[in-house]
């Protein structure tokens, strides 16, 4: 890969095109987070009106742990991965690389 | 039952492990041996400063409240750092490449190095930081009280005595290792590893206590969670406005937060580290919270109701007699304290003596930083007054409020007050656009309405009065604290950020969009949002130790080999002569700097060994001055240039002249000659004449007759050489009278063409078209007909042709009368033709009858009609052109007056 910054390419090779993609994907993650951290806003809880009426039963405490802290370490993981990802190039091109998109 | 005394050995003991951790983290870092002190695991460890003794202890009692409400403190920064790749490596490398030293500093230098908004940024950080400090005391305290209750000896505990015992303590620990050196780049390494090892004592405290609670006291995993289910908080309710709101809140408060900024972004050593950090300390958080239900399940069920679920970490234990583990959690909880206080301490006593005590000095003392020595000792010294001042702000903040249940609920109104600067930080970083004005406008904004809704209502019992809370200012229903604009029924905290953020961001980015920025603004603008174009990759910030050789190919370059040299071994000597390359002192370096600035002016200099000794990149500053002491340069060569072609333009002037004088000159000479020799023939005719008419007796009568009209004739070609140069003489001075007359062109040549043709040998056809002659002029006709007579006689004289004909056509040429007269004959030769106007100037020897005058004085009398005389190149034979205004210009009327 040449380290030419002054005139980017149109069209770059496999690996690049790769790791732009990669780094796309590491930008959505906090959005993917966010939203799968949203879910539980949708949960009947012991106050909602479902639940008082006794049509639906309150989310469990337990089940909400399971998933808060299931989707946590997911979002960890993923993030494992891009970081492993990304030291990858720091060693195969050099330092100066990481600085595009 | 654990004594107090044992419990204030403990934590003495371990707050000098403390001291000897981060004394030997600063010699090994002063030594360049702590390649792991500057590793990603350390970085990730000091991030866990987020976590301060409120979520140590107070998680748990907020779980026991609100059940996982709680977990949303730590999903905020989950999700900043995860998505590092979009906001914190950007931050990062601002910080970096900036020198930035705060985030008051960051704020500062994106919008144009503004103090005011520096000082504002400071002021919002203490306003919200300094009650969090007083938080962190107060669990001190309590967790103090709470083993000081289970000692049976315990008697001569007072509380206020403690709180100001740990606000001393940490004050002295945070300037003995905050303050110790003035680093360029505000980098701590003894205060960094020991909060991470402060990490580790809390991470594994908390993850003790909750494997207690866990296994020792629940039975398992499964049995844990039926616990949990059939507890008061076994069921999920969530308000939503607050899920939403206070994740938001902790994202921004990680960033915002000074004392986050400082270890995320001022104390990085390379931003790579910011990788592993990325899911290292998500990971951390996680730990730190997973435990945190279990333990306030428990606590609920095992303790009596009424006991203070906020120090559930202790009490459980304690109340099972597990001692070791209460101290544990004990340490857990004053390590989270201690840490969070001592960088907050550090980064705002940065902030307070950058921005506010350092401006005050600075201008009291007029003269302005040219001492540099002087000015780090007051900077060293205005900080350890300022982390005394904050230390003591949060003391005093303790002992008003009394602790308590106000205290509690600072944490969440601190970090919507941080939040406040989160607005213009983005739009700083990610938008080139945004102003100071509007950065002042939307701060201005949010800080007012958050203390208006959040701040006054929350903690300022007794500033607001209930009226006000319940029914508006003067009454007036819209302006109520809690319920802006009428809309009611939100949580305060909820309401307060969704209006503070809203206005703040609308603030900022309107005031923005109407706004100009200033030149520096805008190229700061330009620094930050585009920095990964700017700076280079990822380097750490060491390399930092000046190179000599550099400076020396540096200074070679600018002073010259044999000046460099010199002035490096002098200084050689000067330091005590060890080889012949100086060491990189200050003073060094200051002489290098003035010696260099001599050659390049001061700032290029400044900028010059700073890039060297710094290995920091230039400040805007800087490359303005540069650009600045460029352009004189520039401009000074340029009036060089100016002045260097004006003084050739003088020279080729002055050679001309010097050529025009000489060639006068050698006129002067050759005139004299030319006229001696002309006067000198004819007089040596006379001579001899009169001598035979004198001596020779006995002439005939035909003879005396035919020698005295010789002299006549000769004598008369004397007279009218006199007359000529007489004639040019008086034409050449200026000093001729015009008689000026009104007549037409062909009666001027009429009587040239009789005068001339009249009585010739070989006759002159003369061809002329008359209609093209009649034009009427004003000048001196005899003057006039003088040239042309001139003119035609010459064409008679050496017109070589066989039947000499000379063409005479009269026309005009842009408001010029021309006359051409062209004869058939040979014509001048074209290395004679420039000079047939000069004196006494004949073409052909042989045949000369005058003087060599006649054209001379053509050409004089022309320019003196305002007209001209020139050769015709390019015709068939001889032509002249003879050229003329129509009428007189002014200048020559006047003069012919």
């Amino acid at each position: 890969m040449s380290d030419d910054r002054s005139s980017p390419l149109v069209f770059l090779e496999h690996q690049s095109y790769r790791r732009n993609r990669l780094a796309d994907a590491a930008r959505l993650l906090p959005v993917i987070g966010a939203a799968v951290l949203s879910v539980p806003l949708l949960w009947p809880g012991a106050d909602s009106a479902t639940v008082l009426a006794g049509e639906a039963e309150a989310v469990r405490m337990s089940k909400a742990i399971l998933y808060i802290f299931g989707t946590w370490a997911g979002l960890i993981a993923l993030s494992v991965v891009f970081g492993m990802a990304a030291r990858r190039w720091g060693q195969s091109d050099g330092p100066q690389r990481s600085g595009q998109g | 039952m654990a004594s107090l005394n044992m419990l204030i050995f403990v934590c003495i003991s371990y707050v000098a492990l403390l001291f000897i951790v981060a004394f030997v983290a600063d010699r090994l870092a002063a030594k360049g041996r702590s390649t792991w002190l500057r590793s990603p695991i350390i970085y990730t460890l000091s991030l866990s400063i987020y976590c301060t003794a409120w979520t140590f202890y107070g998680a748990v009692g907020y779980a026991a409240r609100s059940g996982l409400e709680f977990i949303t403190i730590y999903l905020g920064p989950t999700l900043v750092m995860i998505g590092w790749w979009w906001g914190l490596r950007k931050l990062v490398r601002i910080g970096r490449s900036q020198r930035i030293t705060s985030i008051a500093d960051l704020v500062s230098s994106r919008y144009g190095k503004s103090n005011l908004l520096a000082i504002f940024v400071t002021i919002l950080a203490v306003i919200g930081v300094t009650p969090y400090i007083a938080l962190q005391l107060q669990s001190i305290t309590l967790s103090f009280s709470i083993f000081s209750e289970a000692d049976p000896s315990g008697a001569n505990y007072s509380e206020t005595a403690t709180v100001f015992w740990v606000a001393a303590g940490l004050a002295v620990f945070a300037v003995l290792f905050g303050t110790r050196n003035l680093d360029a780049n505000e980098r701590h390494h003894g205060v960094v590893t020991a909060i991470a090892l402060e990490a580790v004592v809390k991470l594994f405290a908390l993850l003790a206590v909750g494997v207690f609670v866990v296994w020792g006291l629940s039975g398992g995993v499964t049995e844990t969670m039926a616990r949990i289910d059939a507890s008061e908080i076994g069921q999920w309710q969530m308000k939503s406005g607050r899920w939403t709101a206070i994740t938001f809140l902790a994202a921004a408060a990680f960033i915002c937060l000074p004392r986050m900024f400082q270890v995320m972004v001022v104390e990085n050593d390379d931003e790579r580290h910011l990788r592993t950090a990325a899911w290292a300390f998500p990971l951390y958080l996680l730990m730190m919270s997973l435990f945190v239900v279990p333990i306030a399940v428990v606590g609920l069920d095992l303790l009596p109701a009424g006991s203070n679920p906020d120090m559930f970490v202790l009490t459980v234990p304690l109340s099972q007699g597990r001692d070791g583990l209460a101290m544990l959690a004990f340490l857990g909880g004053f390590s989270s304290a201690t840490s969070m206080v001592i960088v907050a301490a550090m980064a705002l006593s940065t902030m307070v003596s950058n921005h506010i005590v350092m401006p005050i000095w600075l201008s009291y003392r007029g003269g302005g930083a040219s001492v540099s020595g002087d000015v780090r000792s007051v900077v060293l010294l205005s900080r350890r007054v300022s982390i005394a001042v904050i230390m003591g702000l949060g003391y005093f903040y303790f002992r008003l409020s009394g602790g308590g249940a106000a205290l509690a609920s600072i944490g969440l109104i601190a970090f919507a007050g941080i939040a406040q600067i989160l607005p213009a930080l983005l739009g700083g970083i990610f938008w080139r656009g945004a102003t100071k004005v509007g950065a002042l406008a939307g701060l201005s904004v949010g800080f007012a309405l958050w203390v208006y809704t959040l701040l006054l209502p929350g903690v300022g019992a007794g500033l607001v009065s209930d009226a006000v809370i319940q029914h508006g200012p003067f009454g007036i229903g819209w302006l109520r604290p809690q319920a802006l604009f009428g809309i009611t029924g939100l949580d305060p905290l909820v309401h307060s950020v969704m209006w503070s953020m809203a206005l703040n961001a609308s603030a900022f980015t309107l005031v923005s969009l109407f706004g100009f920025p200033s030149p520096i603004e805008r190229l700061q603008g330009a620094q930050f949002v585009n920095v990964f174009d700017h700076s280079s990759g990822p380097r750490g910030w060491s390399g930092s130790v000046a190179q000599v050789e550099d400076l020396m190919i540096m200074s070679q370059r600018i002073l010259g080999a044999a000046e460099a040299n010199a002035l490096f071994q002098r200084q050689a000597v000067l330091q005590g002569g060890r080889g012949h390359l100086p060491d990189p002192t200050p003073t060094f370096l200051q002489t290098l700097e003035r010696e260099l600035s001599g050659s390049v002016g001061a700032a290029t200099a400044h900028a010059m060994v700073g890039q060297i000794v710094g290995g920091s990149s230039v400040s805007v500053q800087d490359l303005m001055a540069v650009a600045d002491e460029s352009a004189q340069l520039l401009e000074y060569s340029s009036q060089l240039e100016a002045k260097s072609t004006e003084l050739a333009r003088t020279a080729r002037q002055l050679r001309e002249a010097n050529e025009k004088l000489t060639q006068i000159s050698l006129q002067k000479d050759s005139f004299l000659s030319q006229v001696s020799h002309e006067l000198r023939t004819p007089m040596t005719s006379i001579r001899a004449f009169s001598e035979i008419l004198r001596d020779t007796s006995g002439l005939a009568e035909d003879e005396q007759s035919r020698y005295a009209t010789i002299i006549l004739d000769e004598a008369m070609r004397l007279t009218r050489l006199l007359d000529d140069l007489l004639d040019l003489s008086v034409l050449e001075s200026g000093q001729v009278t015009l008689n000026l007359r009104e007549g037409v062109l062909v009666d001027v040549l009429d009587h040239a063409v009789s005068t001339v043709v009249a009585g010739a040998d070989v006759p002159l056809i003369v061809r002329r078209r008359r209609a093209g002659e009649k034009v009427a002029l004003k000048s001196d006709l005899d003057r006039l007909a003088q040239v042309f007579i001139n003119l035609i006689a010459n064409a008679q004289k050496y017109c070589d042709a066989e039947r000499p004909e000379l063409t005479i056509t009269a026309h005009h040429i842009g408001g010029q009368l021309v006359v051409d007269m062209i004869d058939n004959g040979s014509g001048i030769p074209a290395d004679v033709q420039a000079m047939v106007f000069e004196k006494f100037a004949r073409v052909n020897a042989e045949k000369a009858g005058g003087a060599g005058l006649g054209l001379a004085i053509c050409r004089e009398i022309m320019h003196r009609l305002g007209g001209d005389i020139t050769y015709l190149t390019g015709q068939t034979g001889g032509a002249f052109r003879v050229t003329m205004p129509l009428t007189l210009p002014q200048s020559t009327e006047l003069a012919a007056q």
